[in-house]
């Protein structure tokens, strides 16, 4: 591999060449464009620094849509995460038809994609007030899940549900190939020592699955917490998540204030920057400890 | 070990029945058009929408445009940077991990602050400028898939030794990625390809917010005007979401394996 580039200076110029576009397209449609709202964030309509903007933030009505979004982030990529590992754990480890499996993989693939627009409506038909699913249960079992469940699907329990259905296949997909890599022969081995079921996962499956599990829950927690169109098609502007709330403020309906919005999409990066940086201390830690 | 079968099997129905019933209730709805009988009227209905097959149009084409911007930018570069720049692999990581971690939204609000009527580029100032961006956000949406695609499909194939006999048998640089490179890995591109069309297609967000007329800002129209349609709509997304991934399954399968030395 380097004896050609050794042999033949004269190429640099050329390589570098075809890097450039990729790195002129992350200043121009990465860098530039986040870097441009910190700064927004910190400078007034005039153009001088300040921190009104940041402090302009600590509303109740702010503050509630940034709790409202992590709430559902959070619960969202935690189910999904856990039953995506239980579903993952049932196809791959619990001896079920190897058919089954690839089924699951492919599906998995196609609804992990089927998010935004589509999603919304699918749920509206099935758990909106004339859903299918809510007609049969009233029918089968005279409960209105609305009037007597309490239940709605233009608030955080509905949106999370309706999140878990690209939440659970994304954990799928990013989590079978750890689970993969569990070698039979160490469930073996654990067997011939006498470990229960139970050691074996509390000793070893899951110390050894535990940063991929980490580091796609902060993948699932990004995807929720980003997400915006399945949450507009659903409630419209009903439910005040942090997402809204900034696509409301730069079609100019709300906040009035351009710096408020910059520092709205900032302490969003924030949030989501945070959730990465824990995982990769953990993984960090994690990997140490498997050394 | 009878237990954890039946264990296996319970959490796989119930999984099966979170992910098939709302896919069912949806086609159900959908065929409810018509009072008193199933019928295809809402599917009829959609169809001869001008607006359906204007935005759906538009969609399409920016999703091409997006797709061969997406690989003139990533295959060069991942190709370059395996072969002689191995130092800049971190760098690449990096990038193309950032759509994942900064929202959609944000950026697209940063494209509007910088690139406005006003700014240094004004590409929201034109038609054809907002379009041109709008290419460039989907080509930065898909980035991660693309780029993750392209690189498995160079790890496969021995680009190291490809690129060295080539070159003996005096090829160019260009002759080595359009006529050695690209088509050994062919159908990673297109798996990128086909996932980045499925990401565009129903994208809404971005395309409400440049106000163009794309097929996700249309689906939302018709989500707070019609009561069946939306139902049809969902289905039909479902089926293209499903296309675009069956493609990639199919093609999976054509994948060409040299022994890789490089990694």
């Amino acid at each position: 591999m380097t004896d050609i580039s050794a042999k033949s200076p004269r190429r640099i110029p050329w390589d570098s060449l075809a890097v450039f576009p990729f790195i002129i397209f992350a200043v121009m449609f990465l860098f530039l464009p986040t870097l441009s709202l910190m700064g927004a964030a910190f400078t007034d309509r005039a153009g001088n620094f300040t921190l009104d903007n940041i402090a302009g933030l600590f509303t109740d009505q702010i503050m509630a849509a940034y709790w409202i979004s992590i709430r559902i982030s959070g619960a969202s990529a935690i189910l999904g995460a856990l039953i995506g590992l239980a579903i993952t754990l049932a196809i791959i480890r619990g001896r079920l038809p190897q058919g089954l499996r690839s089924a699951v993989m492919t599906f998995s693939g196609v609804a992990s994609n089927f998010a935004g627009v589509p999603l919304a409506f699918a749920f509206i038909a099935t758990l909106g007030r004339l859903g299918l699913a809510t007609i049969v249960i009233r029918t089968l079992f005279d409960f209105d899940i609305y009037r007597q469940g309490g239940f709605n699907l233009f608030s955080f329990w509905g949106l999370t549900l309706t999140y878990l259905y690209f939440q659970i296949p994304l954990m799928v997909l990013t989590i079978a190939p750890a689970i993969d890599g569990l070698k039979k022969e160490w469930n073996e081995a654990a067997q011939t020592l006498g470990a229960s079921t139970w050691q074996f996962w509390r000793y070893i499956g899951f110390p050894i699955l535990w940063p991929s599990v980490l580091g796609t829950l902060s993948l699932l927690f990004a995807n929720a917490f980003g997400a915006i169109a399945t949450a507009w098609a659903l409630t419209g502007s009903n439910l005040n998540i942090v997402t809204v709330l900034l696509y409301n403020q730069i079609r100019g309906d709300a906040l009035q204030n351009p710096g408020l919005g910059a520092a709205l999409a900032l302490g969003m990066i924030v949030i989501t920057s945070l959730a990465n940086v824990i995982y990769l201390v953990v993984a960090a830690r994690a990997e140490r400890w498997m050394k | 070990m009878k237990s954890q079968k039946f264990w296996a099997w319970l959490v796989f129905i119930l999984g099966a029945a979170y992910f098939i019933i709302p896919l069912a209730a949806t086609f159900e709805f959908s065929l409810r058009m018509r009072r008193g009988e199933y019928s295809f009227d809402a599917y009829a209905s959609v169809f001869s929408d001008p607006y359906f097959a204007s935005s759906f149009t538009y969609s399409v084409i920016v999703g091409l445009f997006t797709i061969v911007v997406g690989i003139l930018v990533v295959v060069p570069a991942v190709y370059f940077v395996r072969l002689r720049m191995p130092w800049l692999r971190p760098f690449m990581e990096f990038v193309t991990l950032l759509p994942l971690v900064i929202p959609a939204l944000v950026l697209v609000y940063g494209y509007i602050r910088l690139y406005g009527s006003s700014s240094f580029i004004p590409f929201t100032g034109s038609v054809l400028g907002t379009d041109i961006l709008l290419t460039c956000a989907y080509v930065t949406l898909a980035l991660p898939y693309m780029y993750r695609a392209v690189d498995n499909g160079m790890r496969t194939i021995d680009i190291g030794t490809l690129t060295e006999a080539a070159q003996i048998a005096g090829a160019n640089q260009l002759q080595i990625i359009g006529q050695i490179i690209l088509p050994n890995i062919l159908v990673a591109i297109l798996s990128g390809a086909f996932l980045t069309f499925a990401i565009v297609i129903g994208e809404f967000t971005i395309a409400s917010l440049l106000n163009r007329p794309a097929f996700g800002p249309y689906l939302v129209g018709i989500g707070t005007n019609r009561a069946y349609e939306p139902a049809a709509l969902a289905i039909i997304s479902f089926i293209i979401t499903w296309g675009a991934m069956g493609m990639i399954n199919v093609l999976g399968r054509f994948a060409p394996r040299t022994s890789a030395r490089t990694d």
